[in-house]
């Protein structure tokens, strides 16, 4: 999103292109009517409304079953899976985890992650029109598969992209956001809305900084403009380096 | 990249909005304020809902966009000011703490509703 890309004017549909805006509509009449005759009714309503309100009922209900919830988000390929096959066999022991996996197509993570022991629910959003993120309601829906009297964790790992899943909340207390050292040091100034929603960034791969021409210091800079106070923990989910800090991290935030 | 199911989603509110005592009426326009920080495309929104309100009472509308720029305020010291660069510190105070004011908009301001019996009635006079 570079802000100031585009001129207004170039969002507007061809028919009122160079038209000036006006909203002001007094008393339900027409204020810049289109043709005579029309009048304007006033709505004031979020597109995305039925998506928060479903949110908040997750949310709701998570707070009455005691589940901590998380959303891993990051673009495809950064390793969410990786981490979070390390991070269960960190906590599985003392933390009963839930793990819900979204993808377009395949259950290949879901077999992944079910290796732990945790119950696994795939969600395929090809079913619901090949969605690029998850929603409220298709959490309000996997959870049906568990038994959240039992979880104390719940784990949502998002559909890879760093664009979507920005918008749409679930019900979830904390959002994470994975970028891994071969995707680019910018990354964080190209998709800030995810990197401002989310409560802290694992940077992922470090293994691989002896063969890439990485400037990390920049990464976490550019972070830190987008998102000042934010945690980073640089990991690798491979040879879980940095997994203690994330790890301590995390148990914390589940038990504060 | 989700634009169509949001233009689904605007088609659906407006219909829902047309009042009771317009029985015939046809939407004219939808008015929708877009913050620059949503992950919203409003080029492939048009586009989208140009097939979004095909054979519903939107079928010859218009949707105009108006977009909201992002407005950060410093939670120390409260200086507000339009966040142009994706950089969130204070350029006064250089404080971290800083929230969003608008930006994040996704909103349906209003429609504007053409009643099809009263215009017949206003051509045949």
């Amino acid at each position: 999103m570079p802000i100031d890309r585009y001129k207004s004017q170039r969002y507007y549909h061809h028919k009122d292109f160079q038209k000036p805006r006006h909203f002001h509509a007094g008393n339900g009449a027409a204020s810049e009517s289109k043709k005579r005759g029309s009048r304007e009714i006033k709505i004031v309503r979020k597109v995305l409304d039925v998506n928060d309100a479903i949110a908040q009922q997750n949310r709701n209900m998570f707070a009455e079953k005691d589940v901590f919830v998380i959303n891993v988000m990051s673009s495809p390929g950064s390793g969410k899976t990786a981490i979070l096959e390390k991070t269960l066999s960190h906590i599985m022991h003392d933390v009963s985890t839930a793990v819900i996996v979204g993808d377009i197509c395949t259950s290949n993570d879901a077999d992944r992650l079910a290796a732990s022991g945790a119950p696994v629910v795939q969600v395929n959003t090809d079913a619901f029109g090949g969605d690029c993120h998850l929603a409220a309601h298709v959490i309000k829906t996997a959870v049906d598969n568990f038994n959240l009297d039992e979880i104390d964790l719940l784990i949502v790992e998002n559909l890879g992209n760093l664009v979507c899943p920005a918008e749409f909340d679930m019900g979830e207390n904390l959002r994470i956001v994975v970028l891994s050292v071969t995707e680019g040091e910018d990354k964080p100034l190209k998709y800030p809305l995810m990197f401002r929603v989310c409560h802290a960034a694992l940077l992922n791969k470090i293994d691989l900084l002896p063969h890439l021409e990485y400037d990390r210091e920049a990464a976490v800079q550019n972070i830190h403009k987008v998102n000042p106070p934010m945690p980073i923990f640089e990991i690798s989910a491979k040879t879980e380096e940095g997994f203690d800090s994330w790890i301590e991290w995390l148990m914390q935030k589940l038990h504060g | 990249m989700h634009e169509m199911g949001i233009a689904m989603q605007i088609v659906e509110i407006a219909i829902a909005s047309i009042p009771d005592d317009l029985k015939n009426a046809r939407i004219d326009r939808v008015n929708l304020k877009v913050g620059k920080l949503a992950a919203v495309v409003p080029e492939s929104l048009h586009f989208c809902f140009q097939i979004a309100i095909q054979d519903t009472p939107l079928y010859n509308s218009d949707l105009h966009i108006e977009e909201i720029p992002v407005v950060a305020r410093c939670a120390d010291c409260h200086v507000e000011w339009i966040v142009r660069e994706p950089v969130f510190r204070c350029q006064e105070c250089s404080s971290g703490s800083v929230e969003i004011i608008s930006g994040r908009e996704l909103d349906i301001i209003s429609i504007e509703v053409v009643d099809e019996d009263t215009t017949d009635a206003d051509r045949s006079v």
